[in-house]
């Protein structure tokens, strides 16, 4: 992997001549984690498809600029709510996916790395469909890092899954995902207040930073610094929607 | 599936079909009874199958060609734009015209033998299965085309690693649309020109007035597309899980 950039996005959005999000700036830093927390419907998940050139739908006025500045839509690898894994696909197909669609042969030892780090040779030969939820965002995951890419964008990876697979999941992802630079759209205070080195809410008209607690990714559940976070996280969000 | 409930109900029909015909009377050149149609039946055996073979014969080339036919028409249209500006409404159109009509032309152009039946089978089976396969290719789940444009994809990976694959339950379900459909092109081929086939023993048996024997061919046409259905069925079943 080549060094992690930060990424800057500034500009606005409007589908149809209707604003989607007013005139913002994002910074994601450098191989930290940045959390995009908002409700449904404010255009956080556009403003992720907008890093990674994926189709929006909405017109996009304005720039998306590196650190060293190189592209960055090349240099990501996405992983979104769905695990998106190909049903007729063993585990170990899905995870080298990326490969077989650049007509390249995967690598073999960061396969076997991956397999080990996410908990999947037993599961290596299986379809997707014999797989619980948690182990298919495992999968999910595994498919991500194999891309090796130094900007990685999450899309409410986790939401779909159980409260005590969600927060495994998060210790697993920080671990792997280490020096990368990472987006996550969220929805979840709690998973902002956990996971994010910045934090940003996002609303229709503005994005507002929220100062983390002090401690280090991921934060302990109980640690009364993330409860915190996690509470004002969670009241500015219903001051928006009142 | 339960055997009984089918069986039962085969049964069922046999007794309706002998008591209407006890009941009524009716000459056995009108409505011959299952016991008289059965007897024909064992009697011409050897007769039927010579004729069953050559319309299953018809029938698998048939299927095969519309199958490939429709594959790559379906492929064509999936990949090119203009391809579905062109095509799509002469598909569309050429589907509108009875294909029952076309038989004696076919007979015209290419003979009695097997190749008019074949171009029949063809043609009745080649948009079913352009249609479901196409569809199916063109409703990959757009998650998946997202995930390999930032992979970096080119289209025609794209298309042989997650479109295609994607589209083989549908593909299957053409399939086995073809598998009814093909036996009727076959049997209307038959009907308008030939000597050979269950479609042309129908036909001469009608026409000699031998009720009974015109009945066993078409019990054995019925059978041969039941088993044709089950044996696509089981087939394609096997195309919903492929590993690529």
């Amino acid at each position: 992997m080549s060094m992690a950039p930060g990424i800057t996005l500034k500009g606005s959005a409007t589908i149809e001549g209707r604003q989607l999000f007013a005139p913002l700036s994002l910074t994601l830093d450098a191989g930290r984690w940045t959390c995009l927390l908002g409700g449904s419907g404010v255009g956080k998940t556009t403003v992720l498809r907008l890093l990674a050139d994926l189709p929006t739908g909405a017109a996009f006025d304005g720039t998306i600029a590196a650190t060293d500045e190189l592209p960055v839509a090349e240099r990501i690898a996405y992983m979104a709510q769905s695990d998106l894994l190909l049903p007729w696909a063993s585990v170990e197909k899905n995870i080298t996916l990326g490969a077989r669609l650049r007509g390249q042969t995967g690598d073999a030892a960061r396969l076997e790395h991956l397999l080990d780090r996410c908990g999947l040779q037993d599961h290596r030969h299986k379809k997707p469909t014999e797989l619980s939820g948690g182990q298919r965002q495992r999968v999910a995951l595994a498919r991500t890092l194999m891309e090796d890419k130094p900007i990685i964008l999450l899309d409410e990876p986790f939401s779909a899954l159980d409260a005590q697979t969600r927060a495994a999941m998060q210790d697993l992802a920080v671990e792997l995902l280490e020096g990368r630079t990472v987006m996550m759209v969220t929805h979840d205070p709690g998973e902002a207040a956990r996971l994010g080195h910045a934090i940003h809410v996002m609303t229709a008209t503005q994005l507002q930073a929220v100062t983390p607690p002090q401690s280090s990714v991921p934060r302990a559940v109980e640690a009364l610094d993330t409860l915190t976070c996690q509470s004002a996280l969670l009241k500015l969000l219903m001051e928006q929607v009142a | 599936m339960k055997v009984w409930p089918p069986f039962a109900a085969t049964i069922f029909a046999l007794v309706v079909w002998q008591s209407i015909v006890t009941a009524t009377g009716v000459q056995k050149f009108i409505l011959p009874g299952p016991a008289l149609v059965a007897e024909a039946w064992w009697t011409n055996r050897l007769v039927i199958a010579e004729h069953t073979l050559v319309t299953l014969q018809e029938i698998l080339l048939g299927m095969a060609i519309g199958t490939t036919l429709g594959i790559a028409t379906a492929l064509q249209l999936a990949t090119s734009k203009t391809a579905r500006t062109l095509i799509q409404p002469i598909l569309v159109f050429t589907q509108a015209l009875p294909v029952f009509a076309l038989a004696p032309i076919l007979t015209l152009w290419l003979g009695f033998g097997l190749w008019s039946k074949i171009a029949m089978a063809v043609l009745i089976i080649y948009f079913p299965v352009t249609s479901a396969f196409f569809d199916g290719l063109m409703r990959t789940p757009p998650g998946y085309l997202d995930l390999a444009k930032t992979m970096q994809a080119s289209p025609s990976r794209i298309l042989w690693q997650i479109r295609v694959p994607a589209a083989l339950p549908n593909l299957g379900a053409g399939v086995r649309l073809a598998a009814v459909y093909a036996p009727i092109g076959a049997v209307i081929g038959e009907w308008v020109g030939a000597s050979r086939g269950l479609g042309a023993l129908m036909i001469m048996s009608n026409g000699r007035a031998k009720t009974d024997l015109m009945f066993a061919a078409m019990l054995t046409l019925g059978v041969l597309s039941v088993l044709l259905y089950l044996a696509a069925a089981k087939l394609t079943r096997r195309l919903g899980d492929r590993e690529t």
